[in-house]
């Protein structure tokens, strides 16, 4: 593996592509290294799978992800402030590659979505997989793999934007070699996830593991169909993507809605699902409802994407099927919403006094927002103004500072005392601060991108009484300039609260031990124990 | 299991449900099959209905210039802040030119349509301006245009222009189905240089592209810059179908 | 196959019949890390809403092109398509416009001067045109840059009466398009028909024209015969320019490229051939007129 990484970096048609490849060799010595070493130190038999008819959680590989995802959400949320601030202040482009808006920006999405989001996911998916199966994780390095492997691929990933190595496919930039990787690592996951599946104790899968499955699955359907693509070379970081022109949209809109649909909304609601009953200590709200809005979300969402593609060139029939089921997404979407809420019935008062319980039950409420907004800009009459302008960005944000970002914030919030084995959080007081100045922040920023998105649309169709067009362009892009203020504003504030999080948290694992604790197999005292 | 189910529950249909609950392989089976089918009826039928793409004549694969300068649109991200696919809106048609047709993106691997105007769309920004104010615009969008937003691109023009393996492009296009000939592959380093080299033999270039514009884009003709190839891309976009022959009524579909 | 060690010894069955001591409402009685489910029905209006967004789509389809077939789709009662929505929209503008543009269209550009409902007009149609295809180059005001002229003044390279605007306009300079103005200044330096100290000599002669002090010593007189020899063909014996030609006018305070010495040293070393794009395949003609009319009605129009 080395050598094959060696071999195509010496003959690499491109230094950016060369980096990775030495990078790649790198990782893999380093792999071995590491492999030999456990093969040599090894214990005299694997980790037992119980200890005193308790199960012995795997919980490195999740720690690790908690960390990973603390440290891209910060790097993420920083290069979208940057981003945000060069759309108010163009120098700060600064004329250099690397610093420009066009590669920065697939940076910010991808460190958010996939960097943040991704460790999330695994990292929350191999908590709650263990413990709603009372089963260890399956495999020893298996579970390692996938956390360093996705992470590698971040690595990958990220540093080819800034050298310019991209496929220009909306949040499937990375180009063939990273997407094989990925494909690698997430076939590994996917079997790491069913096989502890497979040792659980629990006669039931849990309905937050439906939602992950479905998310794992159709995830790796998505990104082989959408990045099926033929490299020029081996020695060439380059490809080109199988499909083209109209195809190419909808193969993209098809990956790319519905990397929204199982990346930021089912793994999410997977999350809701563990961890908002775990914290509030309430059951959750409706079996029944679980099972109609999971299997009616996940089969409508597939259809939805062609709202991403109206009034273009792709045919008008598939372009009504995309609306007419981003419409019948809608009651499925607030199932989740409505789960997720009541479960709290009984429990209200935790709101006030838990901040925490608040981030989450605000995260499900800006869930339950954005997938009503989603269905309305799904209309062609009203996609016919939003589209293009910075409305869908005020959407997007809606659903992702406020849902995937708040219900991540609040699931790392009780994971991290939970792993640490730690009483409470160093204080909730921080948390509370971090929940107002963060919510202030996503105020101002969608609600600049409201005004901004609308304003932008009525201007580019507005006509004079007479029957021309009254603006041109560039006086709108000159109109959107306050608004791009207050949303960097915005963005501060939120990436502020992120830091104030992120020192809680550090002062949380230096914490010393809960004291009745007993190694990773309880959970601590804020937990009712089983 | 399943029967405790069905004593809380009113109808027995619920407690059907838990065979997806208690087998994982179904579960992962029953959620395939419920995801595979939206995009196969949306995607599939791309490929084999006749109406998706019109029959228009002119539009031809890139020139390896072109095509030069379309990876460089693609590794700079340019598709971020512009669209290139004029909706069939009358503001739009009226701001931008005639909608833009399926045929037209239809050699694109990928496509470059977007989905954020931060900047106009430039699907028929080919020829509306000259070489040298793209060249200035590029390398100081505010010199020109002193509202622009757009980041400066100056090193484009100081850049020599990588096209050893340009050949290599062409064919692997050309096996995903681009209609690049053997000979146009063959040619591909030769047809680059001459259309950036006003005192080349344009006659070759031009029955193997024809409409390529042939000339020094980026206004220095001692170096064949990025510049160069990214304005020679700008200024085909759109300019491939001619509107005055396009019959609107025979291509409603 | 893979759940047989899902068989649990210690089954749920303690929570079967449990009841939530909170709502009153039984849980389905199972149990995942302390997590129970309520076994609420769905919500009514929940599903009705749902139904009556399936009830909506369902019509959608009928109305609307929607499903795929073999070889067509299925394309909806109300006969509609885009490109057939594209085309009476416009048509419809044009009708609101009508009154108006048929005017336009068949009064000349003076007559169109003339008559101020239409001048109105037609300076609105133009404006909108200008803003997105001119401004870039000349400037939201038509101030010009450097390289591309101001049309606010009375300046004018290729004529400023209304024909020869729109014949600029509609052709363009040194375009693509046969029919337009041709011609470059030659590039004296490079091309090594003059001399440096010639050209320098000739640039002094040029500031000296429009009254700039000649930096430096400098002989006015050689750079005169210079000008005689080489200039005045295009330029104009007068040195006031040549409106057939595009020649500027030297001998004013209006500069297309800057009035320092080195910019005209280095005009007359390398000429210039400033582009300007034909708008004849790009826009209609009536807008083109209109255009030609905002233009001419900017303040220096002849
Ligand atoms: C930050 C967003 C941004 C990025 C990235 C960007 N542009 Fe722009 N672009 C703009 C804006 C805003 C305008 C309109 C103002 C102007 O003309 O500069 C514009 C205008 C243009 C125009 C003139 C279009 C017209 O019809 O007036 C062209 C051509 C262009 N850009 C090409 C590019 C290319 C090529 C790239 C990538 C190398 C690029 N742009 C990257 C924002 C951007
Ligand atoms: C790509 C840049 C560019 C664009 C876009 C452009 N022009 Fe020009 N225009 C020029 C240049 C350069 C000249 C001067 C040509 C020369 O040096 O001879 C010019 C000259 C002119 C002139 C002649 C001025 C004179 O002094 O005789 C008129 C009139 C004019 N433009 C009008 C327009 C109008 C109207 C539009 C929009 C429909 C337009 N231009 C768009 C670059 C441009
Ligand atoms: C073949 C015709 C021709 C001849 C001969 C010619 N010019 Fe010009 N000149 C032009 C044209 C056309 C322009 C406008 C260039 C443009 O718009 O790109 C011009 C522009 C200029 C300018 C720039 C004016 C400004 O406003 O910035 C100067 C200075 C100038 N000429 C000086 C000279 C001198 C000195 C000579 C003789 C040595 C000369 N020209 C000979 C055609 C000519
Ligand atoms: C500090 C917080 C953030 C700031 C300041 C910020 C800023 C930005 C900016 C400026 C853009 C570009 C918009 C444009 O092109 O006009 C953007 C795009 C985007 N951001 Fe963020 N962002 C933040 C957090 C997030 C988070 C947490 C997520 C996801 C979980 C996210 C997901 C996205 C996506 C998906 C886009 C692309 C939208 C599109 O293409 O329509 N962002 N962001
Ligand atoms: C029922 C649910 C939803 C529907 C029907 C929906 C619909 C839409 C529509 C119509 C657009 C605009 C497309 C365009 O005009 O370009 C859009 C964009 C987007 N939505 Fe949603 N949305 C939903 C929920 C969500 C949620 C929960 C998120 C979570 C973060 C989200 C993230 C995004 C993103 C990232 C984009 C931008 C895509 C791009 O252009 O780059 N959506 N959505
Ligand atoms: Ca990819
Ligand atoms: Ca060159
Ligand atoms: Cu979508």
């Amino acid at each position: 593996m080395t050598l094959v990484c060696i071999t195509v970096a010496s003959r690499a048609q491109d230094p950016g592509y060369a980096f990775h490849a030495y990078l790649s060799a790198l990782a893999s010595v380093a792999a071995v290294f590491v492999i030999l070493n456990r093969y040599v130190e090894r214990p005299a038999a694997l980790p037992p799978l119980e200890i005193a008819g308790k199960p012995n959680y795997n919980m490195g590989p999740v720690k690790f992800a908690t960390v990973a995802a603390m440290f891209w959400g910060i790097a993420g949320f920083t290069v979208g402030v940057i981003i945000a601030f060069q759309l108010a202040f163009p120098w700060l482009n600064f004329d250099l590659p690397w610093t420009a808006f066009g590669r920065l920006r697939p940076l910010h999405t991808s460190a958010v979505i996939f960097a943040f989001g991704g460790n999330v996911l695994i990292g929350t998916s191999f908590y709650v997989v263990q413990r709603t199966s009372r089963a260890r994780l399956a495999g020893e390095l298996a579970p390692w793999f996938v956390v360093l492997g996705y992470n590698f691929f971040i690595v990958i990933a990220g540093t080819g934007y800034l050298l310019g190595i991209t496929q220009s496919k909306e949040y499937a930039e990375p180009e063939w070699y990273a997407d094989l990787w990925l494909t690698v690592v997430w076939v590994t996951y996917l079997l790491v996830f069913l096989a502890t599946l497979w040792r659980r104790k629990e006669p039931h899968i849990y309905v937050a593991n439906w939602f992950y499955l479905a998310f794992i699955v159709t995830i790796a359907m998505l990104h082989l169909g959408n990045n099926a693509s033929l490299p020029v070379s081996v020695f060439s970081p380059k490809s080109y993507i199988v499909w083209s022109g109209v195809q190419d949209a909808m193969v993209q809109w098809w990956y790319g809605h519905n990397a929204v649909g199982f990346f930021l909304t089912a793994g999410f609601l997977a999350i809701m699902y563990y961890f908002i009953p775990k914290r509030a200590d309430r059951p959750v709200y409706s079996y029944r409802l679980s099972i109609i809005h999971f299997w009616a979300l996940i089969f409508l969402y597939i259809w939805a994407g062609p709202h991403h593609l109206h009034y273009t060139a792709l045919p008008d029939w598939a372009q009504t099927l995309g609306m007419t089921f981003s419409i019948m997404l809608w009651m499925p979407s607030w199932g989740g919403m409505i789960n997720g809420l009541m479960t709290l019935s009984g429990a209200w008062d935790k709101l006030r006094t838990d901040p925490v319980i608040r981030m989450m039950v605000v995260s499900v409420a800006f869930y339950g927002m954005s997938t009503f907004e989603g269905p309305m800009m799904s209309v062609k009459a009203v996609n016919s103004l939003s589209h293009y302008t910075d409305w869908t960005i005020g959407h997007v944000h809606s659903g992702a500072l406020g849902w995937v970002a708040y219900i991540s914030f609040g699931a790392i919030y009780c994971l991290v005392p939970w792993l640490w084995n730690k009483r409470e959080l160093y204080s909730l007081r921080l948390v509370n601060w971090h929940f107002w100045i963060s919510t202030l922040g996503i105020v101002f920023y969608i609600s600049a991108m409201w005004v901004a998105g609308i304003l932008q649309g009525l201007m580019w169709r507005a006509y004079t009484s007479l029957g021309f067009l009254e603006y041109s362009f560039i006086e709108t892009v000159e109109a959107m300039h306050p608004f791009y203020i207050i949303r960097a504003v915005g963005g501060v504030l939120f990436l502020l609260g992120a830091l104030l999080m992120a020192f809680n948290l550090y002062m949380t694992i230096r914490q010393p031990d809960a004291v009745e604790a007993d190694t990773g197999a309880r959970a601590p005292s804020l937990v009712p124990a089983e | 299991m399943a029967e405790a189910a069905t004593k809380k529950t009113p109808t027995s249909l619920w407690a059907k449900h838990a065979f997806f609950e208690k087998n994982s392989i179904w579960l992962v089976i029953g959620i395939l099959i419920v995801v595979a089918i939206g995009g196969l009826v949306e995607i599939v039928p791309l490929f084999y209905l006749k109406s998706t793409i019109e029959k228009v004549s002119g539009v031809r694969p890139w020139t390896p210039l072109e095509l030069a300068g379309r990876n460089i649109y693609v590794r700079e991200g340019c598709y971020n802040c512009h669209s290139q696919m004029i909706r069939p809106l009358r503001d739009e048609v009226e701001r931008y030119g005639h909608y833009s047709l399926a045929a037209e993106s239809m050699y694109d691997h990928p496509f470059q349509w977007g989905s954020k105007r931060t900047g106009p769309d430039l699907a028929r920004v080919g020829n509306k301006y000259s070489d040298e104010w793209q060249r200035q615009h590029l390398a100081d969008p505010r010199s020109v245009v002193p509202g622009s937003i757009m980041p400066g691109y100056p090193f484009l023009a100081r850049t020599r222009l990588k096209a050893e393996y340009i050949a290599e492009d062409l064919s692997t296009q050309a096996e995903l189905g681009v209609p690049y000939s053997p000979e146009m592959v063959e040619n591909a380093l030769a047809d680059l240089r001459a259309q950036a080299d006003p005192n080349a033999d344009a006659d070759a270039l031009d029955e193997r592209y024809p409409g390529a514009q042939q000339r020094d884009f980026d206004g220095n003709p001692a170096l064949l810059s990025e510049a160069d190839a990214l304005i020679a891309y700008l200024q085909a976009l759109g300019t491939m179908v001619d509107f005055k022959l396009y019959d609107d009524k025979a291509n409603v579909r | 196959m893979a759940d047989i060690h899902a068989q649990n010894p210690h089954a749920q069955d303690a929570h079967k019949h449990e009841v939530d001591a909170v709502t009153g409402v039984s849980t389905t009685g199972h149990e995942w890390d302390g997590i129970r489910e309520l076994n609420n029905p769905l919500p009514r209006w929940w599903l009705w809403l749902f139904y009556a967004c399936i009830a909506w789509a369902v019509v959608y389809w009928f109305a609307y092109p929607a499903w795929p077939l073999v070889s067509g789709y299925t394309s909806g009662l109300l006969g509609w398509n885009s490109r057939e929505a594209i085309q009476a929209d416009l048509a419809a503008l044009h009708a609101q416009r009508a009154a108006f543009a048929g005017k336009l269209d068949a009064a000349s550009l003076e007559e169109i001067e003339a008559n101020p409902e239409l001048l109105a007009f037609a300076r609105a149609q133009g404006r909108a045109a200008f803003g997105d295809n001119c401004a870039p180059c000349h400037g939201a005001g038509a101030g010009g840059a450097k390289g591309y002229p101001n049309l606010n003044d009375d300046d004018w390279l290729w004529g400023g009466t209304l024909e020869q605007i729109q014949n600029t306009i509609l052709h363009g300079a040194r375009s693509t398009d046969d029919g337009g103005h041709m011609g470059d200044m030659p590039a004296f330096g490079r091309d090594g028909i003059l001399t440096r100290p010639q050209v320098f000599a000739v640039a002094d002669y040029v500031l000296s024209l429009s009254g700039h002090a000649p930096e430096g010593a400098t002989d006015l007189e050689a750079g005169k015969q210079v000008f005689e020899a080489n200039c005045v063909a295009c330029h104009g014996p007068d040195a006031k320019g040549n409106p057939e030609l595009g020649a500027p006018n030297l001998t004013d305070a209006i500069w297309l490229y800057g009035s320092d010495r080195d910019t005209i040293v280095a005009t007359v070393t390398n000429g210039r051939g400033g582009i300007m794009p034909a708008w004849s395949g790009r826009l209609d003609p009536s807008t083109i007129k209109a255009l030609t009319v905002y233009v001419h009605a900017l303040g220096g129009g002849k």
